[in-house]
Formats: structure tokens, C-alpha cells, sequence
């Protein structure tokens, strides 16, 4: 089964192979409201770990979404231009930003297991 | 003092439920020795008649553009505005109502700004408008700034035949920012060579249409190019009603346009308040300065409007905003869309068509005037006149004698060696009277 | 009972249900469409007569095809606007406690003044020989602004607070430059309270932003500032009063550890209305400082402006000022308009907008000044802290005070830990009070705060308006505590409108008017 590991500022990263899989937590989704906007990096740019990824919008916010680890965008969520919304009806499936190429498993590491992700939700 | 309720023993009450002594411990913050004990140098309170009576001994000192001949225009112009224009924008709330941030309270501001966007919208055929900004030189400036975000380069082409003080602003800001600006010299004849300076390093470029000396751009063969670069072109217009003659900016393929908007519902005011128009095409929409209205449904289904899109805006984006502006010209947007509903498409094309006969009058019978020179090929309503004398001079000569013939151009460009040049804008005001009496008045000054 | 004329005295049977009319209106709230669906495109509300024929001189620039705008007639165009108008809610309707904007009352003498024809009707370019009377009325207003603030000069052209803000802080890097720190000095402190338009103006003008937090008892410390401080440092900007409401205690200190460390102190005046003739930035250490001209001096707000924003500039800067301003020799005023015109000792950094700035608003600030004397603005200055104050000790029971250390300036700043567990948000209470025939306070702002209310009564209200907001607000207070949500969470039930799908309105903007499709025959 594919690990997802998350990052304090609630992006998580699912991991098949190579490649992992970009999205905000259920939590990040609740916090924001209605999601209006994404804005999604170009395929084949290569994002630094903890460097800006894409910007999600709802009505009165917009957080940067941060790359939990660095690599090379390979493909990007292109449905949320026209479905904002998924990002909050379904956060860890339909509603994932982007799928970026590792270029250090090791980064994984720094990041918070499923279990711990959600002790850490409980202390916010 | 008239405009303060509370009384003496109002004070006294309240202070004492507050439990302070007097009103000082409420500004025991204010620094030791900071705090001001007595009124400033100043004078006292005025009654209302005392008041008017000095703010229209200085009005009195001005000549008014109705009183007189006047032929003034380069970026403001002198336009009726019909009564019921200022009679609405002066009910209380439209007057003493805020920016629309409660929209359940504010229907009536944001039902206009949807209608105005939309006329905006139509007048430059453009996809979206915003709500405006403060002005045109402000709005252009704004412009430049969009086009570095949208193709993320920092080097803007200015027209020679841009508004000198657009230019300035459009400067100003650049310097700042430390971003590359090309201003081609003022150029009276349109003839400058603005494609020559496109390429893949440029941003954008600005081209103003009628440019500040009156002449028609042909903007198309200008938007191919720079869009063949990743460039876009930004039109700029100071006279709006010239949208009811001439072929539209969004009809060239113009990427942002931006207007001054003042001649539409809103006084001359010496220079402002005045209303910028700010059109885009919609895949720009979120690098937009600037409020959007738009349109929603209420908890019941009903159709009403709000701010939206904010998430551009600096309350909300904070350093990365996409423009710094907040307050814009609220009301000045509402006097625009007035007097623009009662024009409608028929009485708007029918005023540009008189503005442009005016002018027409006007260059045929200075042409017939020995040292007057009509340097115009096209033109709408305004035009640019090569004089024998120093033009500032003949302005004041004429100024004496009671008419304003028009901005020498020196006055924008103080060391350009264009000392001879005048525009002169004639609009609807004019009369065929005035018309003879500056053409009389120049006969004999040159 | 029937009176003299036989007409029944007694009202109706009251019914509590909102009984549905033909028309969908409710008496004086009538339902209003765009004009694009009442004009048509032919009709007109102006008389114009067409030109006799001529040639024109518009070349291949003839505009093709049509704009594709209704007008309307002059009985319909006022119709439509004023029914507009009823759906607003303006500072002549009611109390408008909107924390930050000061909502005080427009006196109409001052839309008088500024109608006068020597000042709405003259043009910014006609021969200076022919306007003395609008350069007086520059130096006028500069030489109040002057005295209020204790500073020496003033750059009057912004148009509007943001954009002061812009000519301070360039004010601010065209000095910087003159004395070639221009490539070091890149960073703006910025207090983590501040309004929006500060950090969007540092990074408008290539300034990076770095936060400066705000003390739990919601001022910024002297410590916390000389910490950041360093080569790097060109200025801060900082509201003071602040957002929170309190007049800054440390602002001398601050200043003068600005100074000392080679920057500068920009101040926000959004908030001067506190503090005219208490106390004069000038005395404070700050170098730029600008004037809401539609706050202080009650221009009015307009639905969203026009406004105009002055700055103020100490000696350091002053030099710096753009263009145009007033150059006075012999006594004699004189316009500098252009860069290569400025006189020895000034290096204007450059020009902010066309021409010379809000003369209109000019105009009315002055006339605002004139009216209340020097006495009078200090006394207006007093009753805007006086009646915030007031609204705070009758309602701090109910309601939470985030910083209840310090006196309130011109306004008092709630929180909603008030409102924990009862379901109850800020928006719903502000929801509810429209209800009330109350213009909301600011919510959400400042961002420090959680659930922010700012309560910002002015000097415009008499005690019994406060002692009725006030009574309401308790009402609501209480009602909110005592478990009725739906007062509150459906709120508002009474305007014009139900609460606006924003989401909406955010997923698929609709920014202007489309002619609808005709609708389509049914299939089959």
C-alpha cells in the first residue's frame, strides 16, 4: 500500500515508486473554507523541499502550498482549473495538486507518518 | 462646534462611567511631554457663512472653463454634465456609504460597479473591466506593472505619444522597482518607430490612442508584434468619449487597456478627482488590479452582487497583492455610469460625432490663420497646432484677453524644443462663437 | 373605531409571516434590474443635436459596428438610481462603527465648496495666471497639515492613503540612494497588525517585508524593533494609533532607534483622528506620514472613494517630494510641475499621478478644517476617543477585550473568545446587527486578533445613539450567550438581501452583464 507522509503546514505526499503524490490534509481543507482557486506549477519545473509549489485560494484566503520534498513536477491536477472544489469534497483523492518526481527519498524522513500527522492535528 | 452631539455633561458622564478623571488619562499613552495641552496655531471655529464666504473669495480669484472661450484639454476635458448626474451621486447613500464590504447593505454600490464594469466593458471592447482606478496615469502605471507579472519580464516600451505625465508616473514607479523603462522622444507626427523596439526582452508596450498631441494610432500592427515577442500592448486613452468614433482598443487586440474616464459625469476639479478605466482580456484576470464586482445568488436564490476575487487585493495577499490600492473613485465610478446610462450607445456616439465636428470646425478655420500650422493628419477632438511665437507666451496673451487656447505643449515637456506647439481640444461646450473668437484673437496676436 | 374621515385607526392583523407579493418588492424596497435589461439601444436621456455633415478626420480609425449600451430616459435613469440608492447603507442612515475608516459625518457645506465654479470647473492645465485662487487652497490646506502634524513639509498629489503610503516609502528610497545605501537598505519592517496596503506597498516599490511581532499586549516593543534592526533596514512602517486601537507607547524609542541605525519611520495616519491637536507625529520622530483625507477630514467615502491621501515629510525627506508642488518665492506661489524645473536643493524622485492630486477633496478637507478651528478638531479628537472608550466600559462585561491593558484611541477592539461555544461567529454577530439597523463594525481585522471586531463610533454620534448601540449590542451579546443561533447564523433576515453565495461568485466569476441565450425550444 502507498505511504502518505505529511508536513507541519499540512501538505501531504503519497508515495508510489518514484513519484509522489501532492495534496492538502482533510484538516488543511476544513481550515480554509471553499476552495475557489488553485494555481499549479509547470510540468517539468523543479521544486526545492519546502519551496513555494502552487497557491490554493478560498473567498478571503490564499496560502502557498509548499513542496514537501524537492524534485521535478511531472503532472499536475489540471481538472481543479474547472473543480475547485474537490480540493474540499475529496482532498486525498480527486483532489490532489500534482505529482512530483523525488529527488532524495531521504527527504521523506523529515516528514510526519499518518499517525503522527494526526496527533499533531489534535494539538492545533 | 455644529458637527459634534455630545455636551458638556454628556463628557462628564461618560468619563466618569468609564472611571477616568478627565479626558487626558485616555492619552496616557501618549508620551511624557507629548501630549498638547492648548489648541494649535490656528483659528478658532467658523460658522457656515463665514466659511463659504472664504473658500468663494479664493474660487472667485479662478476663471471657471465656462466663463469663458476654452479650449483646453491634453488628458481633462471640459464636458457637459447633465443635472441629474450630480443631483443622484449626492444622495446620502451613495455619498456616506463605504467601499462594499457588508454586500447585504451595499447593494446599490455594487449593482453600479457590475453595471459599469459591463459599460467598460462594451466601450473598449474589452472582455472584463474592474472598478476602477484612481485615475488614468495611475491606471497605466498599474498596467505596466500586470504585464511584468503576466509575461515575467520587467521592460516596458512607452509611445512618444503617450501623455508626458503618464509617462512620468509610469517612470516613477519603474525606478522603484527597478524595472527597465523605454520612453520614446514626444513625437507630434505619430511617425515614430515603435516596432523596432519589440523583442523577446519586452514586457510590454504603451501606446496612447488619440495620443497627447491628438493623433489617431493605428494599434494593430503594434499588438501583432509584440505579441509575436510574449509582449503584450497596453492602450491608453485620456479622452473617453472618443470611444463613440473611433474603432475600440479591444478591436486591435489590445491586451490591457486603460482610460482616463473623467470626461464622462465628473468636473474638471483642477486635475482630480478623476476615474481610471481598467480593462483587460479575461485569461489576465487574476494579474488584474483593483475591486471586481461580480455577480452571485442570495440564501433565497436571489440575484445580488459582491466583491470578488479578492484574493488579489492587499487585505488579503498582503506583499503579494497585485496592487496596492484600496480606496479607488467610488464615486466618481457612479457619476461615469449616470451619465453614461443616460447617453446609451445613441447619445454617445451622437456626442463624439459633435466633438469630432467641433474640432473639425475648428482646425479648418485655423488653418486659414497665417502662423498657425495644423499638424494633424487624424484627429477626434483634439489637435496640435505649430504657432510663429512661443506658445506659453501666446496662451497667456490670450488668457488676458479671456480664452484659454489650449496646453502648450512646453508646459509638459519644459525643455523638448517643442516651444511652438499648442493643443488645442474642442469639445461639445464649444460654440461657433467661441470658435471666431479665438481664431479672431490669434489673427492678431501672431 | 373610525376616525373623522371613517378610515379605520387600528392597524391590521398583524401577520408574523412575510407574505409574498406580485411584484416580489416590499413597499420602499423595491426589486431592481440591471439597465441592460430596462434600457434599449436606441433610447437616450440627452438631447443632442447632429452635427451638419462634414469631413472627418478620423482617418481608418471610424469605429465599425455598434457599442451594444441601452440608454435610458432621464425619469428612468433617476428612478433606477435612486431605487439603487435605498439599498445602501451610509453614514447618513445610521451608525457606521467601521473600525479603521473613521465614518464620520460629511457636512454638505463642504460638497458646496467644492462645487464652487472656481474650483470644480477649472482645468489643471489652463494658464496658472488664471487659477491663484486653487494655489491658495494648496497652501492652505499644506500649511494646516503642517501645523496638525508638526512636520515641515507636504507632498499633497497622492489619491488616496495606499497611494501616500507609496510616496512616502519612495520618499523614503530616493533618500536612501542619495546617500548610497540604496543597494543595501532593502528591507521594510512591518508590524504583524498592520493594514494590507503596508506590506503591499514595500513590495511595490522593490522593498522586501520582514514581520515585526506584536507584543501580547498589542504594541510593538522598542526590543523587538532594535533586534531586527541592521544595514539591511530602510524603514518601518507603523499605524500609529495602531490597528488595535492603542496609541503606541515606545513610538519615541522606536524612532530613535531607527534612526540611530540609518533608517526611516514611516508612519500610517489612517488613524490620525485621534490624536488632531493631542499630539503631532512631528514631535514623534516620524519622516513620512499620510493623511486620509476621507477619514481625518471627512471627505466623504463615496461607496469606495474618492479619496486623497497628503503626505507629510520631515526635513530629511522633504527634499525628496515629487512633483508638482508649491514653490513659494517672495511670497509668491509657484508650481513646480516638472522634474527639470525643481529649484536648487530639491530632487523630486519623480511624479505620482497626472496633474496635481484630489483638488476636490482639497477643497472640502479645507473646508472642514475652516469650520471646526483648531479647537474644534482637538475637541473632535477627544469626543472619537471619549465615545470609544465609552462603548468599551459598557460592553467589556459581555464582550472580550484582546488587550485590556491599554486605554482605547478612536476604537475599541474585541475578540470572539466571547463567543466560544456558542456557535455563534464574528460574521453572524456583525450579520445580526445589520438586522438592527446597524452598519457592522470592521470584522477579521486586525489579523492578530482572532475573530476581530473594531468598533469605531467617531465623534459624530450623540450619547443617547451610543447608549442605544450599546443596549443593542448587549441585547445581542446576551441573546448569543443564550443559545438563539438562529438570530444570528441565518442573520440578515431584514436586508435588502439574504446572505451572498461568495464561493460562487469566486468559482465561476460573472464580472459583467451577458445577454442571455434565448431560451432554447424543448427537444422533441
Amino acid at each position: 500500500m502507498a505511504e502518505t507522509r505529511y508536513t507541519k503546514d499540512h501538505e501531504y505526499i503519497r508515495i508510489e515508486g518514484d513519484t509522489g503524490t501532492v495534496g492538502i490534509s482533510d484538516y488543511a481543507q476544513g481550515q480554509l473554507g471553499d476552495v475557489v482557486f488553485v494555481e499549479l506549477p509547470a510540468v517539468g519545473k523543479a521544486l526545492a523541499k519546502g519551496g513555494e509549489a502552487a497557491v490554493v485560494e478560498s473567498v478571503k484566503a490564499a496560502s502557498e502550498v509548499y513542496a514537501p520534498v524537492s524534485g521535478e513536477v511531472v503532472e499536475v491536477n489540471a481538472e481543479l482549473e474547472a473543480a475547485p472544489g474537490t480540493v474540499n469534497e475529496d482532498p486525498a483523492g480527486k483532489g490532489w495538486f500534482l505529482k512530483i518526481k523525488l529527488k532524495d527519498a531521504a527527504e521523506l524522513e523529515s516528514l510526519m507518518g499518518e499517525e503522527e500527522y494526526q496527533n499533531y492535528v489534535k494539538t492545533l | 462646534m455644529r458637527y459634534l452631539p455630545l455636551t458638556d455633561t454628556d463628557r462628564e458622564d461618560m468619563l466618569a462611567r468609564i472611571g477616568v478623571p478627565d479626558i487626558d488619562a485616555l492619552f496616557s499613552d501618549v508620551p511624557g511631554g507629548k501630549l498638547l495641552k492648548a489648541p494649535l496655531d490656528l483659528p478658532r471655529t467658523k460658522g457656515e457663512l463665514e466659511v463659504e464666504r472664504i473658500m468663494a473669495r479664493m474660487s472667485a480669484k479662478n476663471t471657471a472653463a465656462s466663463a469663458v472661450p476654452f479650449f483646453v484639454g491634453a488628458g481633462a476635458y471640459k464636458h457637459h454634465v447633465p443635472a441629474t448626474v450630480d443631483h443622484l451621486i449626492q444622495r446620502s447613500e451613495f455619498l456616506t456609504s463605504y467601499t462594499p464590504y457588508q454586500p447585504e447593505i451595499a447593494q446599490g454600490t455594487l449593482q453600479y460597479l457590475f453595471e459599469f464594469q459591463t459599460q467598460i466593458a462594451a466601450l473598449t471592447g474589452m472582455e472584463v473591466a474592474n472598478a476602477s482606478m484612481y485615475d488614468g496615469s495611475t491606471g497605466t502605471g498599474e498596467a505596466v506593472l500586470m504585464a511584468h507579472r503576466v509575461t515575467r519580464r520587467r521592460k516596458a516600451v512607452l509611445s512618444g505619444g503617450l501623455h508626458p505625465h503618464y509617462t512620468e508616473v509610469v517612470k516613477t514607479l519603474s525606478e522603484m522597482a527597478n524595472d527597465d523603462v523605454v520612453a520614446l522622444k514626444a513625437d507630434v507626427s505619430a511617425s515614430e518607430d515603435i516596432l523596432s523596439q519589440i523583442d523577446d526582452s519586452v514586457s510590454c508596450v504603451v501606446v496612447q490612442s488619440p495620443d497627447v498631441f491628438g493623433n489617431l494610432r493605428d494599434l494593430k500592427p503594434i499588438a501583432e508584434k509584440a505579441h509575436a515577442h510574449g509582449a503584450l500592448l497596453i492602450a491608453v486613452f485620456t479622452e473617453v468619449v472618443s470611444l463613440g468614433a473611433v474603432t475600440p482598443p479591444g478591436a486591435q487586440d489590445a491586451d490591457i487597456v486603460v482610460g482616463e474616464g473623467q470626461s464622462i459625469g465628473n468636473a474638471l476639479n483642477f486635475g482630480g478627482p478623476y476615474v481610471g478605466l481598467f480593462a483587460a482580456k479575461s485569461k489576465y484576470i487574476r494579474q488584474m488590479p483593483g475591486r471586481l464586482c461580480g455577480e452571485t445568488v442570495d440564501a433565497d436564490g436571489q440575484r445580488g452582487f459582491v466583491l470578488t476575487l479578492s484574493t488579489r487585493e492587499q487585505h488579503i495577499r498582503r506583499d503579494k497583492a497585485t496592487s496596492n490600492i484600496c480606496t479607488n473613485s467610488g464615486l466618481c465610478v457612479l457619476a461615469f455610469t449616470i451619465h453614461m446610462t443616460l447617453l446609451g450607445q445613441a447619445g454617445f456616439t451622437l456626442l463624439a460625432e459633435v466633438n469630432h465636428a467641433n474640432a473639425v470646425k475648428l482646425a479648418d478655420a485655423l488653418a486659414g490663420v497665417t502662423g498657425v500650422t495644423v499638424l494633424n493628419e487624424t484627429f477626434f477632438n483634439e489637435f496640435t497646432v505649430k504657432l510663429k511665437k512661443p506658445a506659453a507666451e501666446v496662451v497667456e496673451v490670450l488668457a488676458a484677453k479671456g480664452i484659454l487656447a489650449g496646453v502648450p505643449v512646453s508646459r509638459l515637456l519644459p525643455h523638448a524644443g517643442l516651444d511652438d506647439l499648442l493643443i488645442i481640444a474642442s469639445t461639445e461646450v464649444n460654440t461657433d462663437e467661441d470658435r471666431a473668437a479665438l481664431v479672431a484673437a490669434l489673427v492678431e496676436v501672431l | 373605531m373610525l376616525n373623522r374621515q371613517g378610515r379605520p385607526t387600528q392597524a391590521g392583523a398583524a401577520s408574523h409571516e412575510d407574505r409574498a407579493t406580485f411584484t416580489g418588492n416590499k413597499a420602499l424596497q423595491q426589486i431592481e434590474p440591471l439597465i441592460f435589461e430596462i434600457g434599449h439601444h436606441e433610447s437616450t436621456g440627452v438631447d443632442i443635436e447632429k452635427p451638419a455633415a462634414f469631413k472627418p478626420r478620423l482617418g481608418s480609425h471610424a469605429r465599425q459596428g455598434e457599442i451594444g449600451l441601452p440608454g435610458l430616459s432621464e425619469p428612468e435613469t433617476m428612478r433606477h438610481y435612486v431605487r439603487l440608492s435605498q439599498k445602501n447603507y451610509g453614514i447618513d442612515t445610521g451608525l457606521f462603527p467601521l473600525g479603521s475608516c473613521t465614518m464620520k459625518h460629511n457636512a454638505r457645506l463642504n460638497e458646496k465648496t467644492a462645487r464652487l465654479p472656481g474650483f470644480s470647473d477649472v482645468h489643471p492645465l489652463q494658464p496658472l495666471s488664471t487659477v491663484p485662487g486653487a494655489l491658495d487652497v494648496m497652501l492652505e490646506l499644506s500649511r494646516y497639515l503642517m501645523t496638525l502634524t508638526g512636520m515641515p513639509a507636504v507632498a499633497l498629489s497622492p489619491k488616496a492613503g495606499a497611494h501616500g503610503e507609496a510616496c512616502g516609502m519612495m520618499a523614503i528610497k530616493a533618500a536612501i540612494a542619495a546617500k548610497g545605501e540604496g543597494a543595501t537598505r532593502t528591507v521594510v519592517l512591518v508590524p504583524e497588525s498592520a493594514h494590507g496596503t503596508n506590506p503591499a506597498t514595500a513590495a511595490l516599490i522593490g522593498f522586501s517585508v520582514k514581520a515585526v511581532p506584536a507584543r501580547p499586549d498589542g504594541t510593538v516593543a522598542v526590543e523587538d524593533v532594535k533586534a531586527l534592526l541592521g544595514p539591511d533596514i530602510a524603514a518601518i512602517m507603523l499605524t500609529n494609533p495602531n490597528t488595535c486601537g492603542i496609541f503606541e507607547p515606545q513610538i519615541v524609542e522606536i524612532a530613535a532607534a531607527l534612526h540611530e541605525a540609518g533608517a526611516y519611520f514611516y508612519c500610517d495616519g489612517a488613524n490620525f483622528n485621534a490624536i488632531v491637536g493631542k499630539a503631532r507625529p512631528g514631535d514623534l520622530g516620524v519622516d513620512a506620514m499620510h493623511i486620509n483625507l476621507h477619514k481625518t477630514f471627512s471627505t466623504p467615502h463615496g461607496g469606495g472613494g474618492p479619496g486623497a491621501g497628503p503626505v507629510v515629510l520631515s526635513e530629511r525627506l522633504a527634499p525628496f517630494a515629487p512633483v508638482p508642488f508649491i514653490h513659494v518665492v517672495n511670497d509668491k506661489p509657484h508650481l513646480i510641475e516638472t522634474r527639470e524645473e525643481a529649484p536648487a536643493g530639491n530632487e523630486p524622485f519623480g511624479r505620482m499621478t497626472a496633474f496635481h492630486g484630489q483638488m476636490g477633496m482639497y477643497v472640502r478637507a479645507l473646508t472642514y478644517m475652516l469650520s471646526h478651528g483648531a479647537d474644534g478638531m482637538k475637541q473632535a479628537s477627544e469626543d472619537a476617543v471619549l465615545n470609544a472608550n465609552y462603548i468599551r466600559a459598557c460592553l467589556s462585561d459581555l464582550m472580550s477585550l484582546p488587550y485590556p491593558d491599554h486605554p482605547s484611541m478612536h476604537e475599541v477592539l474585541f475578540d470572539d473568545e466571547w463567543l466560544k461555544g456558542t456557535g455563534v461567529s464574528t460574521l453572524d454577530f456583525a450579520k445580526a446587527m445589520i438586522d438592527e439597523g446597524y452598519h457592522p463594525m470592521t470584522v477579521y481585522f486586525p489579523l492578530v486578533v482572532h475573530g476581530a471586531m473594531l468598533i469605531e463610533p467617531t465623534e459624530s454620534e450623540s450619547k443617547a445613539s451610543l447608549d442605544l448601540f450599546i443596549a443593542t449590542l448587549r441585547d445581542l451579546a446576551i441573546s448569543a450567550k443564550g443559545n438563539d443561533k438562529e438570530r444570528f447564523t441565518s442573520a440578515p433576515h431584514h436586508a435588502p438581501i439574504r446572505r451572498l453565495d461568495e464561493t460562487r461568485a469566486a468559482r465561476q466569476p460573472v464580472l459583467k452583464w451577458v445577454k442571455p441565450a434565448p431560451v432554447a425550444e424543448a427537444a422533441e
